[in-house]
């Protein structure tokens, strides 16, 4: 009674983690939730983080910072644009996942990213020449300004679950911050899938780190984290939530990037696709200026 | 009913036959018995007090070449006032410097309550003369400290000379008079816990106050599992002879949830007796502001961030 035809294999499916300091652990709290396609089909269950994974996230980003705000903006530049040749390289993983979150025209959506971080990286060496300055003086003094990062910054990203995430993590991390990213509620798994780009980008551990899980939960905890800098609310849509944050960020005078304001809420969608200036690269950078006697 | 080791210590042989009559400590099982106490959570008003406890056991230290008299008062008025902004916090146990800076350490803590320790006896090495370590001890008494942290001869030890590394503590133990004697063991270099296990009984019969793990210059320091060794030394010293001796994790400890856990450590292996400064100290200086970070949160409700505490 032998079987002449073998079973069917069985899926290898993945299991999708949180990011944090290069890692991929799961939640410290064991949780996880269901993650749905747009048609409600079952795709994966992701992690949940808790507020000690927020707190674990926030201390990688803070060890990273001193390495990622020292390195040269050339090499930080050289990875961006790493990362996009990464992400170029997982097209069609970035465009299935897209599809099952609902996101239309999904290979459009990828491409965009991609162009998006090469955008970015090509700022990296001269965002410096835009917000800073020679100063002209009344005085004997050479007087310089130039930007430099704000530190960590806590970041909530859109519910556009790659275009979206890129377009907020890319102008942090360029000029020389790290961050600690809330992925979209509704469709993380693009994020941790992107959270394996970055891995293997030469990104330093702890740059980015991302979790997955209720934001509701999780970004109050950011927002009044002491060691966090600043705090970019782009994915908050729940302006009782917004306000809250913004209140509990204000103990230790966060800079807050606000969401987009609720009537303007409609081409919300839009807005991520549009050219973005430099708003999101200067709303975290701290302006040092140095008078500098002129002469010998 | 207690024991007398009179005769212990009469000979290098009788000394060498009692150390090597105690029990051999099951590697495995120790490892295993430490990870498990490791798992305890403790929480909420628990967690609290034993902030506060942790916080009132530190040994605040600074033990390098380039301490200045200016970094020791920094750290004396740290031991004072952990948390300027909080005036509820607890004052540490005690500074522990080097024995030149002792007078600096006094002159800034009188009156405050806070001790002042003093290493010893050619630390880190120990590697000198007895005289040279008698010398040395004098010093940092003379100078007012109130604890002497001495390392043991570990060469010695390792070759077997047990009655020469007793009797330098006992001579130190004479030179330090009133003050307390803290016996470093340096465990990382002991290579096992039956040593572990023998070099804290040595130092006990010896007459140390106090038995410390390591000095925090060699890796691994202070280890659960070795810690536990220690704290089984002293609570079977007090049941043969009658008296409480001390113990000390030094070097490592670095977190809230490790300094816990070594609290853990003590309750449920020496007993609740050892749950005071006066008995167990925690060496380290970084976990210092790990705890009051963690009570900031615990206060405020918000994760607390390193900028807010002094580095010193």
């Amino acid at each position: 009674m032998s079987r002449t035809e073998s079973p069917a294999r069985l899926a290898v499916r993945k299991t999708y983690k949180l990011y944090i300091g290069g890692a991929f652990p799961r939640s410290e709290s064991g949780r996880s939730y269901a993650v749905t396609s747009s048609k409600g089909e079952f795709l994966a269950n992701a992690s949940r983080a808790s507020r000690k994974d927020a707190r674990d996230a926030v201390a990688a980003a803070r060890k990273a910072f001193g390495g990622w705000s020292g390195a040269t903006p050339y090499n930080r530049g050289q990875i961006l644009y790493r990362i996009a040749e990464m992400l170029e390289g997982r097209r069609a993983q970035f465009a299935a996942e897209l599809a099952d979150a609902g996101t239309k025209s999904p290979g459009d959506v990828v491409d965009a990213a991609v162009d998006r971080l090469v955008w970015y990286a090509g700022w990296s060496d001269k965002i410096a020449a835009v917000a800073g300055a020679a100063n002209p003086v009344a005085g004997p003094y050479l007087n310089i300004s130039s930007p430099e990062p704000t530190g960590v910054v806590a970041v909530v990203a859109p519910d556009d679950p790659l275009l979206g995430l890129v377009s907020v993590v890319a102008p942090v991390i360029v000029t020389g911050n790290t961050c600690v990213v809330v992925a979209s509620e509704r469709a993380p798994l693009p994020a941790v899938t992107l959270a394996e780009v970055l891995a293997t980008s030469d990104l330093p551990g702890g740059v980015v780190n991302i979790l997955t899980g209720s934001v509701k939960e999780i970004a109050p905890w950011l927002a009044g984290h002491m060691d966090v800098n600043a705090l970019d609310l782009a994915g908050v849509s729940d302006p009782g939530l917004a306000v809250a944050c913004e209140e509990a960020a204000a103990e230790n005078l966060k800079r807050v990037l606000r969401p987009a304001p609720a009537d303007r809420a409609a081409d919300w969608a839009a807005d991520w696709a549009a050219d973005p200036g430099t708003r999101r690269l200067t709303a975290f950078l701290e302006t040092k200026t140095v008078w500098h006697p002129t002469g010998i | 009913m207690t024991t007398s080791f009179a005769d212990v210590a009469s000979s290098n042989v009788a000394l060498r036959t009692f150390l090597h009559g105690l029990p051999g400590v099951d590697r495995v099982g120790a490892d295993q018995r430490a990870a498990m106490l490791g798992t305890r959570s403790i929480k909420t008003t628990a967690k609290a007090e034993a902030i506060d406890l942790a916080i009132r056991m530190v040994d605040l230290t600074t033990l390098e070449g380039a301490d200045t008299p200016g970094k020791v008062r920094a750290m004396c008025a740290k031991a004072v006032h952990p948390d300027p902004a909080d005036p509820a916090v607890p004052k540490v146990a005690a500074v522990c410097v080097y024995p030149d800076l002792v007078a600096q350490a006094v002159g800034a803590l009188a009156g405050s309550g806070v001790k002042v320790a003093s290493v010893a006896t050619a630390f880190p090495s120990g590697r000198s003369s007895l005289d040279v370590k008698v010398a040395d001890t004098r010093l940092a008494v003379e100078a007012g400290a109130d604890e002497i942290d001495m390392v043991i001869d570990r060469g010695a030890f390792l070759s077997g000379d047990y009655v020469k590394v007793f009797e330098e503590i006992t001579a130190i133990k004479e030179a330090c008079g009133e003050a307390h004697l803290k016996v470093i063991l340096e465990t990382g270099e002991l290579a096992t816990y039956d040593n572990v296990r023998r070099a804290s009984w040595l130092a006990m019969l010896a007459g140390g106050d106090f038995i410390k793990t390591s000095t925090g210059k060699v890796q691994p320091a202070a280890t659960f599992p070795v810690t536990m060794v220690m704290l089984e030394a002293v609570r079977d010293f007090l049941a043969a002879t009658g008296r409480a001796v001390g113990v000390k994790p030094a070097g490592g400890i670095r977190t809230t949830k490790d300094a816990i856990k070594m609290l853990v450590l003590v309750n449920e292996v020496a007993g609740d007796r050892w749950l005071a400064p006066d008995l167990f100290r925690l060496g380290a200086s970084s976990v210092l502001n790990d705890l009051l970070m963690q009570r900031q949160k615990m206060a405020t409700g918000r994760y607390a961030g390193p900028d807010y505490f002094t580095l010193d």
